[in-house]
């Protein structure tokens, strides 16, 4: 033990290990991966796109979010098999430091994190309801959240947050 | 400059700049147009790190644009111990304010000779000296490495708050940008080349040890590079996460424990009034005379369960061995304290190890943010050469976090006919506070408990009086003519706890609030008024005061059957800020926290809205502690493993909040990150019984409870 084991490729037992390719934020790509392999593994480590963050694994928390075909994905959740075909977005794919999302946006104007360790899974969230549903009620975001936690209690400026975005983008998109 | 004589003994200099005197500990100048500070407090999702840049820039008078942060590192930053109790801006703050006034003393000295004026004639902006007499120089032309290799004085006041321009302002949050972008950030986001991944197996129970491993099947599995056994310490390292995972799951089925049982019967906290306790009398006053005209008296008994930080994103840490000595990525609140644990448990000199802070997912207090680290080294320390990242699972957070301790608390206490309090009494019942690293003796790391060599770990801490521990805000800020408080401590823990946000202030302030409530339901008065009543500091009359204004409070009022409001009040720790607050909740199918008011007083507010976020978000996460949250065991295992068995609050759920900030310029800052607890507590047993009339005493104050309450 103690030696690094060899390249995929060369590895006997890594059978299952195959190329897949993905479509993630508009663009193609190529990893390597057994196809059980969480999706939010395949983001983070092989496309290294970290803003989708490890919280539980288990689809409780939120942090993992993406948006799949349009719909709000746990990562977490889904083997990377499942979204073959489909388009994958990441908080990385909405907006950068440069060009910022509305919704990107009314956080930083709304001040709305503390350790922020949910935001981006919140964002997607929020954004892929908004995409649906450009001026939902305050009980239709508040739901559309239900399946996100913040432990740091930063719900109210995220909610405003989310409700200036709602009023901003309208049309935009 | 200072005419300070060497040979005296060094004289006691503001906050942490006692302990790390030389200025360029603190910061530097750089020719380049930037200022780099190097805090030894870390962010913890509180803000400090934009508080601190505020700080730096108004006595610099640079732009805040200008001031880059150093992470915390032992190679380099002063050592500030511990960032927790709400004592960063007091201590850290305090200390960068110095360093950063004295530096521009410095740089206006030599800008006053290069320009060939005094001193008086120059004035700054954003870095550029100026002579009134024409003439500028900027400080990245005056700037030179030994500009601030000297130590401090502490002879530079720092600016009065008149003169504040930067600080007192709600200037945003510096790292909040590259948290919405997605930007790697945390400690969990860190890639090094050659990175492997590595996972932990608990051991089921508390006692049990590992008999027996099948580890030649699991190092058979693709990617797996190492499995570790040491005593009952159990890991997996291999290339990629997913396949560390699954190689874990493997070992803990495969893998053989000699299980006993050693936890209480029941969940239930009323466990700790068995257990051998030290008993100590905190406060006492007596005056026989008052004594004797009490016409009502009445006890009740509270108690909060064990409970979780439970942070979003379990701990996690990154960890290196080369040559025999350590790198530590970590998001621990005390890289130096970490250090010395992870040197007793390696056996190596603490100068053989680096560690350094990479930002965390909220903490609230002694997560397993250090226990990770060890797990870390121990992983690497078997793949030289190699980097390990160690993720704990969710079920390895919930299960081996150090937990808030339940606590039970019994009150005592009369009125006389004129409606004051003449007697109180308050006697609590808890664990110890803190089992963090850096003990005397031992070392307060999870795995080096299991190793085969152990290093143990020490008697369970109690953060002393006047902050406290597990008696944190058990001496009521009130006045009362008589009153006897008394802390059984009990250090044995059947589960490790240590410091949650608050550490005994949420127990004691629930109970001291709820009865102050008893006692003036029994003296027929307004809770608002009898808390004024007995109350003299004028400061925390303002913050009650405020609060009822800006929640119109009615004098009397009533719930109506379903809904309520009610108060809670405390100065945290007796000595950091004071924070009012009422709520007003809601018992339809579920019992629900609607709206709350808050008012706070924090001295100089550094960052107004900074205040207000930790206030707001101080008073969501109460209202979950306080009507959901209890982790649960058997006599054998934690059974709180997942958000399923832990639920906490949620969006469809969180109240509205009104904050009012009562800004004291002139005062020193005020501790500010804590304050909710406590009074947010008490302001929800307080309106449950205004809405409904039972009164609820055991937290967590769950659905079940209160039908309870109510058939009985
Ligand atoms: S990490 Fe995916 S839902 Fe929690
Ligand atoms: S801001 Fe920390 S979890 Fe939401």
């Amino acid at each position: 033990m103690g030696t690094r084991a060899e390249p995929p490729a060369a590895h006997p037992e890594r059978r299952d290990c195959m190329q897949l390719t993905l479509n993630v934020n508009g663009a193609k790509r190529v990893v390597e991966a057994e196809d059980e392999t969480p999706l939010l593994y395949v983001l983070r480590n092989d496309l290294k796109l970290k803003g989708a963050r490890f919280g539980c694994g288990l689809g409780q928390c939120g942090a993992c979010t993406v948006i799949v075909d349009g719909a709000a994905v746990q990562s977490c959740d889904v083997p990377v098999s499942a979204v073959l075909g489909k388009s994958v977005t990441t908080i990385e794919g909405i907006g950068d430091d440069k060009r910022l999302h509305p919704l990107q946006q009314a956080f930083i104007e709304h001040q709305a994190g503390q350790c922020g360790y949910c935001a981006s899974g919140i964002i997607m969230a929020a954004k892929a309801l908004l995409d649906a549903n450009p001026a939902p009620s305050e009980g239709e975001i508040r739901k559309a959240l239900a399946r996100n936690l913040c432990r740091c209690g930063t719900h109210q400026r995220i909610l405003r947050a989310i409700r200036s975005a709602r009023v901003a983008g309208e049309g935009a998109r | 400059m200072s005419e300070a004589t060497q040979t005296e003994a060094p004289r006691k200099l503001p906050g942490s700049l006692d302990a790390n005197r030389r200025l360029d500990r603190w910061l530097r100048i750089n020719i380049d147009g930037t200022v780099t500070i190097f805090p030894g407090k870390i962010e913890i999702g509180q803000g400090i790190l934009t508080a601190l840049v505020q700080m730096v820039a108004e006595e610099l008078d640079i732009a805040p644009e200008r001031v880059r942060l150093a992470p915390a590192s032992t190679a380099y930053s002063p050592n500030e111990g511990i960032t927790s109790g709400s004592r960063s801006i007091q201590e850290g703050g305090i200390a960068m304010r110095y360093a950063a006034a004295e530096a521009r003393e410095l740089l206006l000295e030599r800008a006053a000779a290069r320009l060939g004026v005094s001193l008086e004639q120059l004035n700054v902006a954003d870095g550029t000296v100026n002579a009134r007499s024409g003439g500028s120089v900027t400080y990245w032309e005056l700037t030179s490495d030994d500009l601030l290799r000297r130590e401090a004085t502490a002879d530079i006041p720092p600016k009065a708050a008149a003169q504040h321009a930067v600080v007192g302002t709600s200037f945003r949050r510096v790292d909040l940008p590259a948290k919405v972008t997605g930007i790697p950030t945390y400690v969990h986001d860190m890639e090094l080349p050659g990175m492997l991944h590595g996972r932990i197996v608990r051991p089921p129970s508390r006692r049990a040890r590992l008999k027996d491993v099948p580890a030649d099947e699991v190092k058979a599995m693709p990617g797996v590079v190492a499995v570790v056994r040491d005593g009952s310490f159990l890991g997996v390292v291999a290339e990629r996460e997913e396949q560390a995972l699954r190689a874990q799951r493997r070992l803990a089925r495969v893998s053989q424990w000699d299980e006993s049982p050693s936890l209480p019967e029941s969940s239930d906290p009323r466990y700790l009034l068995k257990m051998s306790s030290e008993d100590e009398v905190i406060s006492e006053k007596a005056d026989a005379g008052a004594a004797a005209c009490e016409t009502h008296r009445i006890e009740a008994e509270y108690s909060r369960g064990l409970m979780a930080h439970a942070a979003l994103g379990p701990s996690c840490a990154v960890a290196s061995c080369e040559d025999g000595g350590f790198s530590v990525w970590t998001h621990s609140q005390g890289i130096f304290p970490l250090r010395t644990d992870l040197a007793k448990v390696l056996g190596v000199d603490e100068a053989r190890i680096t560690v350094t802070h990479v930002e965390g997912s909220g903490c609230y207090g002694h997560n397993a943010a250090d226990d990770v680290a060890l797990d870390a080294v121990l992983l690497a320390r078997a793949v030289p050469g190699q980097p390990v990242r160690v993720q704990w699972m969710r079920e390895d957070e919930f299960g081996w976090e150090p937990y808030g301790s339940g606590m039970v608390v019994r009150m005592s206490g009369a009125v006389d006919d004129a409606g004051r309090i003449v007697n109180w009494s308050h006697e609590l019942w808890s664990h110890g506070h803190s089992t963090r690293p850096g003990p005397k003796n031992g070392a307060n790391l999870l795995a080096a408990w299991h190793l085969a060599q152990p290093v143990k770990a020490p008697t369970p801490g109690n953060p002393p009086l006047p902050g406290g521990g597990s008696h944190r805000n058990a001496i009521p800020l009130y006045d009362f003519p008589n009153q006897r408080i008394t802390n059984h401590l009990i250090r044995e823990a059947p589960l490790r706890t240590s410091s949650l946000r608050g550490l005994g202030a949420h127990a004691n302030v629930l109970a001291i609030e709820s009865f102050m409530d008893e006692l003036a339901h029994a003296a027929g008065a307004d809770p608002i008024e009898f808390r004024l009543r007995h109350l003299k500091d004028g400061r925390a009359r303002a913050v009650i005061e405020a609060v009822a204004q800006k929640a119109a409070w009615r004098t009397r009022e009533k719930g109506d059957g379903t809904r309520g409001r009610g108060v809670g009040f405390a100065r945290y720790k007796n000595l950091a800020c004071y924070v009012a607050v009422i709520v007003e909740i809601e018992a339809g199918h579920e019992l629900q926290v609607k709206r709350a008011w808050a008012a706070i007083d924090a001295g100089q507010a550094i960052n107004p809205d900074g205040i207000i976020n930790q206030t707001e978000g101080g008073i969501i996460q109460t209202v979950s502690w306080t009507l959901k949250e209890q982790v649960k065991f058997d006599r054998h295992r934690v059974q709180t493993l997942t958000w399923d068995d832990y639920p906490i609050l949620t969006f469809p759920e969180a109240p509205e909040i009104d904050v009012v900030l009562i800004n004291r310029p002139d005062d020193p800052p005020l501790g500010a990150g804590e304050g909710a607890q406590g009074p947010t507590a008490g302001a929800i047993g307080n309106a449950i019984y205004n809405a409904l009339g039972v009164r609820l005493r055991d937290m967590p104050f769950t659905r079940e409870r209160l039908i309870a309450a109510m058939a009985a």
